[in-house]
């Protein structure tokens, strides 16, 4: 019986539309209270001026063990989630083997127990191989744990396919992550396509290779009653379809990642690989759509589209180098540098988007302080100053654009089955 | 024996840029060094002085990464012409073969005691990457569809010998301005000289919001053919038809192929130049390509004065 109390600090949890300066009581890995308590607990942990909320939910993630052990592993990505104030990620299936099999998927549940750092749930992959082709085993999967499916970067290229898909999954109630884009217009793309590309000569990546795809799966939604999530929005075409088919009542969700809503294409000018990420950076109108969409609930979860390379892989000419940014460490930094900071989100806004929001479309009992709930727990200082070094990452991917950013706020403390997991 | 004379030195000395990368980072003043550098190596060559010794004791790399004949042969021999030693490295058949980066090999060679690296290469911003990660001076030769500063900078010089100045001038660029770093280059350095110029070519090979750059776009050839004083006929790539972005070189050649007949409709004094290789039929009939209005193998000669000039100016030594 070990209980501990976090003492003092605001207690933000939108699951039940909390945001009170609090105590917060947890006893044997589950919360017990939110309240003024004065009962003696084994553990006191002071959080006055701090923010305590949800442990944070990363739904998008991809930690490359196993076969690319090189990149990232179980154990690294996990330690890199508790320092991003994360306590829960899922886990896209691109691996090598991919994740298209009951023991692939019980292989990364076992690994993730033996790290016993964040958890993590696997996702699985649609097809077989995430070659578009064959659905994968996709009721072993679910008997196996995973949470939901996705080919992860590969899109779901055939309609038909994506529709089956959507009707297999329905049984199981999982939904179909799909990385929204028509592959025959970002063929060979590394940025997006507007005068930045023009100028630098590079292919771009037009924002409407992204619409087309998503109006597709809602259209697929619509037909199939299925559960579609859209993966990494990025574009004002994107985010208008998606709020007028939740409008319409479709069952319909979409997450973004902090870069795509923070950093523009005219980066690419210094021809940094960094900022080759996929969906590429685009320009400031889609940004502003990006924000809107946050605020109106377009979009429910911010995600780091966590995507570790070896430094090697990410040191070449541009056309060779990989898609993707390191993000499980700025998550939460960036969030507040973008969204807090000049006032788009709220806290509590900015705290939902990162925990019941993606729990509710992994369907995974998280991101809530509700009574005898798990005791996962983020204590934030919002005011700490600090400077982002990727030399300091605990993830194998050093490749974040992020690197050298001064920065306000970051997880304190970090609690999971009520034991502190992490702290700074 | 020093052949450097008094203006040489006054260039020089106001010269500061350490690389060059593209026409895009440099100013009217910058390139305009360039080009009388270049005219004064001509001068001196006019006088049987072709063989100088400014650059005796500096070693230069051309690190081609993509097969080119003309512009390798030009930044060699431009090299020779100033006394610099040089070393010729070719993708095919190195260790990039054997699975060695790019930056690996550029780092390698480098420290055999290299002064200056010419780089041609298919990615855009690949000299960008040699700049970041060399301590040498980095001259690009050519990046993907980036930029082709040299290219660019032979044909302004071209323009500015016959006319004596680009400022009010009118010159397009025909054919596939998507895919060519000539026409990037070439936008950059006309504009901040003041020519007008305009981009023409099938919609398909013209990039969004090129405009943007400061050109101005134009589909129909013949409609533009009287306002023009230079024409810069790219080349088309043949391996971009089988993409679907036109849908025959016959119909190309039809619509926007220089041929006698269309020069008719042009002004009396216009300047035909091309990048080459040319494809004789398609951008340009044969007629044209050797008649009086071209400038083409005058573009050749002053490509070599062009690179000498960039090579002597670049060279952080700055020897006898």
């Amino acid at each position: 019986m070990t209980s501990t109390r976090i003492r003092g600090g605001r207690v933000i949890d939108p699951s039940q539309g909390i945001d009170t300066v609090a105590d917060l009581v947890l006893q044997d890995g589950k919360v017990v209270s939110i309240g003024t308590s004065t009962a003696a607990a084994d553990v006191e942990i002071d959080a006055t001026d701090m923010i305590v909320c949800p442990g944070l939910i990363d739904m998008h993630v991809s930690l490359r063990e196993p076969g690319f052990e090189e990149d990232e592993t179980i154990a690294t990505g996990a330690a890199a989630a508790l320092a991003g104030g994360i306590t829960s990620v899922a886990c896209m299936p691109d691996t090598q083997p991919v994740v298209d099999n009951r023991a692939a998927a019980e292989f990364i549940i076992l690994q993730a127990g033996r790290a016993g750092l964040a958890n993590v749930f696997p996702l699985g992959a649609v097809t077989k191989d995430c070659n578009g082709e064959e659905l994968a085993e996709i009721g072993q999967l679910v008997e196996a744990g995973v949470v939901a499916f996705s080919d992860a970067t590969r899109p779901l290229a055939n309609a038909e396919i994506m529709r089956r898909a959507l009707e297999y999954c329905g049984m199981f109630n999982r939904p179909i992550f799909n990385h929204p884009a028509v592959p025959e217009l970002v063929h060979g793309g590394v940025m997006h396509e507007d005068y930045v590309s023009t100028e630098l000569g590079l292919r771009g990546m037009p924002a409407a290779a992204e619409d087309i795809a998503v109006g597709r799966d809602i259209a697929l939604a619509k037909v199939t009653g299925g559960r579609v999530h859209l993966q990494t929005i990025s574009s004002l075409g994107s985010i208008d379809q998606i709020r007028r088919a939740k409008a319409a009542g479709l069952r319909v969700t979409a997450e973004i990642t902090p870069h795509n809503f923070t950093l523009m294409d005219d980066r690419l000018r210094t021809f940094n690989s960094n900022y080759k990420v996929d969906p590429p950076l685009r320009t400031a109108d889609h940004l502003a759509a990006c924000i809107e969409g946050l605020q109106d609930g377009t979009i429910d979860a911010i995600c780091s589209d966590h995507q570790p390379f070896a430094p090697e892989k990410k040191s070449r000419e541009l056309n060779l180098v990989p898609f993707g940014a390191s993000g499980l460490e700025t998550l939460l930094p960036i969030s507040i540098a973008s969204l807090i900071e000049p006032g788009h989100l709220d806290w509590p806004q900015l705290i939902g988007k990162l925990t019941n929001g993606p729990a509710k479309i992994l369907g995974i009992p998280k991101g809530t302080l509700a009574t005898g709930a798990d005791a996962d727990v983020t204590i934030i200082d919002p005011q700490v100053e600090w400077t982002i070094d990727a030399a300091q990452f605990r993830s194998r991917g050093h490749n974040t654009p992020f690197d050298g950013w001064k920065v306000r706020g970051r997880a304190r403390t970090v609690l999971v089955a009520g034991v502190v997991a992490y702290e700074v | 024996m020093n052949f450097v004379t008094d203006t040489d030195n006054s260039i020089k000395k106001r010269w500061t840029k350490r690389h060059l990368l593209g026409l895009e980072y440099l100013s009217a003043d910058e390139i305009t060094m360039i080009l009388d550098q270049a005219a004064e190596f001509k001068r001196l060559a006019a006088q049987g002085e072709t063989k100088l010794g400014l650059l005796r004791g500096t070693v230069v790399a051309n690190l081609f990464f993509e097969p080119s004949t003309r512009t390798r042969t030009s930044f060699g021999l431009a090299a020779k012409r100033l006394s610099a030693d040089i070393v010729e490295f070719s993708a095919a058949g190195s260790s990039l073969v054997k699975g060695e980066t790019f930056i690996d090999t550029a780092r390698n060679i480098e420290a055999m005691g290299v002064d200056q690296v010419v780089v041609r290469h298919s990615t855009p911003g690949a000299p960008h990457l040699l700049a970041q990660n060399l301590n040498t001076s980095v001259l690009n030769a050519g990046d993907g569809t980036h930029e082709h500063p040299t290219q660019a900078l032979l044909d302004i010089f071209t323009i500015r010998e016959h006319r004596g100045t680009l400022q009010g001038l009118t010159v397009a660029l025909v054919g596939d301005i998507s895919h060519s770093r000539v026409a990037r280059s070439n936008i950059w350095g006309l504009t901040k000289l003041g020519a007008r110029v305009i981009v023409c070519g099938p919609a398909t090979l013209i990039p969004q919001h090129v405009e943007k750059l400061g050109v101005e776009v134009a589909t129909d050839l013949d409609k533009i053919l009287p306002e023009l004083d230079c024409i810069n006929l790219l080349r088309i790539q043949f391996e971009r038809q089988r993409s679907g972005l036109f849908p025959s070189i016959a119909e190309y050649a039809h619509l926007f192929g220089m041929n006698g007949e269309r020069l008719k409709t042009a002004k009396d004094d216009v300047m035909i130049l091309a990048p080459g290789p040319i494809n004789r039929g398609v951008e340009i009939t044969p007629d044209v390509a050797d008649g009086g209005h071209s400038v083409i193998l005058d573009q050749v000669t002053n490509g070599l004065l062009i690179r000498m000039a960039c090579l002597y100016l670049l060279n952080p030594k700055n020897s006898p």
